[in-house]
């Protein structure tokens, strides 16, 4: 049967920001697919140029209301790199723990508040509030958690006050972190409901083949710092990143675009999964191989099962920083900052993929120059081209538009894109 | 309009009328509507205190029958200027939601450069269409102003309730400095961290020197400020011009009075 379909889809809803959806199929022939970004543009790279080195974390923090704080940690490393700062173990060790729980309420957010909805059959998070209470609360619940400890760790949950270059103004209080460690272990429970739950939706059956890029795990499943790996074989060091994002400029978008050894690749919790699974906690990978997800998954819907074995991961490593926090005595929280001329490059790995912070500055310590990657900037050129060959299959199959539309909703939203953040 | 009383709330035995409330963002990390969704303890309350109808980062539909519109984030661009006044033409109420939609935030930081050098710094020679970063009021009515970057979400639910059973909003005159003794908190500027506390309208409880980070001013200018008093206090704490002018340019809210201090800088410098 030959089919026509047409989905035009303005300001996609439940992502952060705004990106169009445009397909066409006319008689069983794709005549269209588009992904597009009409995001505003900010700037930051250009309003930091001047500042002094102080302003950077605080600033640049402000790029995404989501990841604030990845973007605090990688705009502190590059500092920290281009000062010559070696972060003490302590400090390590709260930055870790203060990355790992925005990862979890920022995937838990996308999982259920984003994601779900189009696997119950509802528009948002809102009408499930009466459907569906226990799996709204516990949802929140598990946010509450994630954000508890942001508190307490960077000071606020959004924009955090306590992280600086050479550490931080402020340490938490021990019989506060051992109260979240046992909430913490209390909330395995919740994370294995919210397995169960992801276990009943039905995942689309679409694969397309891709590179996946991520920070190289040396012994830990990697987050803050390190090389880059993909899995077409490319290795190149944190300063390097130049050689893996390479960034042009496209006219569908206002994000710039990204490409490695093929015509597009893919940042994300499928990619670290994907390259680094043996470096995840053992029930983090007995989860994520039970919901059938082994390297290398080329499904792009199975991010959000990457996600929450991410979740797992995340939650039962904090339990056991926050152990080793608790058993040794407090060391200076700050250390002292001496500016140099010089260029630092910061990577971290984000809820989205590898973001990248680079500065240059002079001997007082002003940025000349700023650049910051972002890993949805990275995904934008998977995305289209995934969109292509989803709406190709179903040219030649036959859709109806809603149904059409829906997937290609869920495609997008599956990358769980961060579009205001990639424009910045 | 189709606002509904909400279900059981009452206030004084009276039933609340349940507001139809929109939000939308502009130039922006849309923190400020995130700070709803952070606020897991007492989302579910404040859901039932108004019908969202429109919140895209949320929800997909939306409507253009809403009441109090909450518009996060600064102007940057032509079609935002139409979206603004198309907002502003459907609410009875129109609330600049944070400090990019008051001041222009930290947006604003590149109307320091020309429009120009701007685009070429990030894009090179590609076409992209900006303009200087402005808040709300340059182009529309403003009828509440929430302030804050981010904005704290104990004092929106505060201002929300209040619209949504009728009670004045009312903002402190003081400045955060009164809450951060009120906090009993160390004077920061006694463990050598700036801090325009002593200027920057309170209302958020002293959030970041409770935290001893020191204040970059998001709320903008308290009633009655000093803000000479305050630069000659710092500067006996050893603090920079250059420094204090950072924290005064940041958010836009102390414009007037960092433009002031830029040219008396320049004026040094010619000196």
């Amino acid at each position: 049967m030959k089919i026509n379909c047409d989905v035009n889809v303005h300001h996609l809803s439940r992502v952060e920001g705004h990106g169009n959806i445009k397909i066409s199929i006319k008689d069983g022939q794709l005549r269209q697919a588009t992904w597009e970004v009409v995001e505003t543009p900010r700037f930051f790279e250009a309003l930091l140029v001047g500042k002094k080195w102080d302003n950077a974390p605080w600033i640049t923090g402000r790029i995404c209301g989501i990841c604030s704080i990845g973007h605090t940690l990688a705009s502190i490393r590059a500092v920290e790199n281009a000062f010559g700062i070696l972060p003490t173990d302590q400090t390590k060790k709260l930055r870790l723990l203060l990355k790992h729980m925005e990862t979890l309420q920022s995937h838990v957010l996308h999982l259920y508040f984003l994601a779900a909805p189009d696997f119950l059959n509802a528009g948002s998070v809102f009408p499930l509030i009466r459907s569906n209470p226990d799996v709204v609360a516990r949802a929140a619940h598990l946010k509450k958690l994630a954000n508890d400890i942001c508190d307490c760790v960077g000071g606020r949950r959004m924009h955090p006050t306590r992280t600086v270059v050479g550490g931080f103004t402020m340490l938490p209080d021990k019989k506060e972190l051992a109260g979240f460690r046992d909430r913490l272990s209390a909330s395995v429970a919740d994370l294995q409901a919210t397995a169960e739950l992801f276990s009943t939706f039905h995942i689309p059956d679409f694969s397309r083949e891709t590179e996946f890029v991520s920070l190289k795990g040396a012994g830990d499943y990697p987050f803050i710092g390190g090389d880059l790996v993909s899995t077409d074989g490319v290795l190149k060091k944190e300063s390097e990143y130049r050689q893996m994002t390479n960034e042009y400029m496209v006219e569908q978008s206002t994000s710039k675009w990204s490409r490695l050894s093929r015509q597009s690749f893919a940042v994300g919790a499928l990619a670290r999964v994907n390259n680094n699974f043996s470096f995840l906690h053992p029930a983090a990978q007995e989860l994520s191989a039970g919901a059938g997800l082994t390297p290398v998954n080329h499904n792009p819907y199975m991010n959000n099962i990457a996600q929450l074995v991410e979740c797992v991961h995340v939650v039962l490593d904090s339990i056991g920083l926050i152990e080793e926090l608790l058993g040794s005595e407090w060391q200076e929280p700050r250390q002292p900052v001496t500016a140099r001329a010089g260029t630092g490059v910061g990577a971290v790995e984000v809820p989205r993929g590898i973001l990248y912070h680079s500065y240059d500055f002079d001997e007082a310590g002003h940025i000349t120059k700023c650049d910051c990657i972002i890993p949805t900037s990275q995904n934008h050129a998977n995305i289209q081209h995934d969109l292509t060959a989803l709406a190709s299959k179903f040219a030649s199959e036959g859709i109806q538009d809603r149904n059409l539309e829906l997937l290609a909703e869920m495609l997008v939203r599956s990358y769980d894109p961060c579009i205001s953040c990639s424009v910045h | 309009m189709a606002g509904a009383a909400a279900e059981g709330k009452n206030f004084l035995g009276v039933p609340v009328y349940r507001p139809r409330v929109a939000f939308f963002e502009l130039s922006s990390c849309e923190g400020c509507q995130l700070q709803l969704l952070n606020n897991e303890a007492t989302l579910l309350d404040f859901l039932s205190l108004v019908e969202v109808v429109n919140f895209r980062e949320g929800m997909s539909g939306g409507t253009d029958d809403y009441e109090i519109a909450f518009v996060e984030g600064s102007v940057t661009r032509s079609d935002e200027v139409e979206r603004l006044k198309k907002i502003r033409a459907n609410a009875k109420v129109l609330v600049a939601f944070g400090s990019c939609a008051c001041f222009g935030g930290v947006n604003q930081l590149k109307n320091r450069f020309s429009p120009d050098w701007v685009k070429k710094e990030v894009y090179g020679d590609h076409p992209v269409e900006t303009s200087p970063a402005r808040p709300l009021e340059d182009f529309v009515t403003i009828d509440l102003r929430i302030f804050g970057c981010p904005v704290k979400k104990e004092e929106v639910e505060k201002i929300v309730a209040g619209i949504a059973i009728g009670t004045a909003i009312a903002y402190p005159k003081y400045p955060v400095c009164m809450e951060c003794k009120a906090n009993g908190n160390i004077c920061l500027f006694d463990v050598g961290e700036p801090c325009l506390g002593p200027v920057t309208r309170a209302g958020c409880d002293s959030w970041c020197p409770n935290n001893r980070a020191g204040c970059w001013g998001c709320r903008g200018p308290a009633d009655d400020i000093n803000i000479e008093q305050m630069i000659s206090i710092m500067d006996k704490h050893g603090f920079t011009k250059d420094t204090i002018m950072d924290r005064l340019e940041c958010f836009g809210g102390f414009a007037a009075y960092a433009g002031q201090l830029r040219e008396s800088l320049n004026a040094e410098d010619r000196g």
